[in-house]
């Protein structure tokens, strides 16, 4: 599963969060530290599993299944708000 | 507290300029009688220049970028910025006339994904807004703008700039915003000009009009409410700032100087000079701002008004002092609970604007 950062945003990671607003409907969203480590590595061509491993488990105290859960739940959430895209095959920041 | 607000409280404690507003020419194609910028262009930014601020802005945090002037659009490299801006991911406004914006220009702002339009709207009525903007036509064209936006699903906020000219019709306006399907804000305020001269305040409301205005519900919501007098000021007020500016908010001229905010021209440096973290950082004159809190105010903290006075340091910078009273501050607490302010009192004078020259009182039209 690769990730793409939706163009219909606007983000900015200050210290360890990351606030990001949705150009559409004006939503906010405050990521926490591993939100944003995931976030700031959705680039449409790293993998999630390498993601989590590289960004989250080697970061942040946290066994390999939590971490592929808790990270599963959080990219599912912001997909919903249509500001993540989840794709099979590598994509392309202007193919979101 | 809302997330913004958090953000917001995080961006002071880490110094972060979370909020800029760039001016990209003072250029305009139209005239309006109580604008507070003289509009040469000579010595402008170029465009390489103002990408590269915006690069650093982005470096510093930045992350709600007003795009203004002047007339923004006037430039060339207009939706060049733009779009270079929302590459790196900015919240971004642009400010306008929008006199220039056809179905065209709006499809263009909506894929670009600007976050709000925001445009000044003097009267529903062409004789009156033409002649404060000075263009013929530009009710008309601006009005067709709004539409063309709207259409494309963007977001436009339209502010009414009340002056003895119109503001007898801001119901009216506040009833076409609601036709348009637009956010409609009301704006009393007349800024002196940046240059010092202090003439344009002539053309605002007077203190009886304002104090109609404030006890209107249909602008102000539980009159009862909204005027009632606060007499409780918390440490939590005392050791704040009167407002942004200089804190995370900061104001980027054409030509590359930076003040804590457009209505505050006091000068902290150039990014032709230094880099923007340099300025913002390491600058005196902000250093200077920042060490003053409402306590260490000498009139106003301990002024009947002090726990929700709008108290603008921009607009006391220019009366003479950024730590003193704002005349049109205190006027409007005056208005909204008929209490005078501590400044008013001082000058045993219950009008702030009789002592400061600030709105001369005239007849109604």
């Amino acid at each position: 599963m690769y990730l793409t950062q939706s163009a219909d945003i606007a983000a900015r990671t200050l210290g360890d969060e990351t606030l990001i607003m949705s150009t559409l409907d004006s939503t906010i969203f405050v990521l926490n530290s591993v939100g944003s480590a995931i976030w700031n590595a959705a680039d449409g061509t790293t993998p999630l599993s390498r993601i989590i491993q590289e960004h989250v488990c080697s970061e942040f105290d946290v066994t390999d299944d939590q971490a592929a859960a808790d990270a599963r739940e959080f990219v599912d959430r912001l997909v919903k708000h249509g500001i993540l895209f989840v794709s099979d095959a590598p994509t392309s920041p202007k193919e979101a | 507290m809302s997330l913004l607000d958090e953000m917001n409280e995080k961006a002071t404690r880490r110094g972060v300029p979370l909020t800029v507003h760039l001016d990209i020419t003072w250029r305009c194609n139209e005239r309006c009688v109580h604008c507070y910028l003289d509009h040469d262009g000579k010595g402008e930014m170029t465009t390489e220049e103002i990408k590269d601020v915006i690069h650093q802005l982005a470096g510093c945090g930045t992350f709600f970028l007003s795009i203004s002037g002047g007339e923004p659009l006037l430039r060339r490299d207009c939706f060049e910025i733009l779009e270079y801006a929302r590459a790196l991911r900015f919240n971004v406004k642009l400010k306008t006339n929008a006199v220039m914006i056809g179905a065209k220009e709006a499809a263009r702002i909506r894929k670009l994904g600007i976050e709000q339009v925001q445009i000044s709207l003097y009267s529903h009525r062409p004789e009156v807004h033409d002649a404060i903007t000075k263009l013929p036509g530009s009710l008309r064209r601006t009005t067709d703008a709004i539409r063309h936006l709207k259409a494309n699903g963007v977001k436009v906020s339209i502010t009414d700039v009340l002056m003895k000219y119109n503001h007898r019709d801001v119901k009216a306006v506040k009833q076409l915003a609601q036709e348009l399907g637009v956010n409609f804000l009301i704006d009393p305020t007349i800024t002196p000009m940046l240059n010092g001269d202090r003439s344009i305040l002539s053309l605002g409301i007077t203190p009886a009009e304002l104090e109609e205005l404030m006890h209107t519900e249909e602008f102000v919501g539980d009159v009862n409410e909204f005027c009632a007098p606060v007499a409780t000021v918390g440490n939590e007020i005392l050791d704040g700032y009167s407002c942004s500016a200089g804190h995370t908010l900061a104001y980027i001229s054409p030509f590359g100087d930076v003040y804590p905010c457009v209505q505050f021209p006091m000068p902290c440096g150039s990014v032709r000079k230094q880099s923007f973290r340099e300025i913002w950082h390491d600058s005196q004159a902000f250093a200077e701002l920042r060490s003053v809190h409402v306590r260490d105010l000498p009139t106003c903290s301990h002024c009947t008004h002090t726990a929700y006075c709008s108290r603008c340091p921009g607009l006391a910078y220019m009366e003479g002092d950024f730590r003193g009273p704002s005349a049109a501050d205190c006027q409007k607490s005056y208005a909204r609970t008929g209490i005078p302010s501590a400044a008013m009192s001082q000058n045993g004078n219950r009008n702030p604007f009789a002592a400061s020259g600030l709105v001369q009182i005239s007849g109604l039209q």
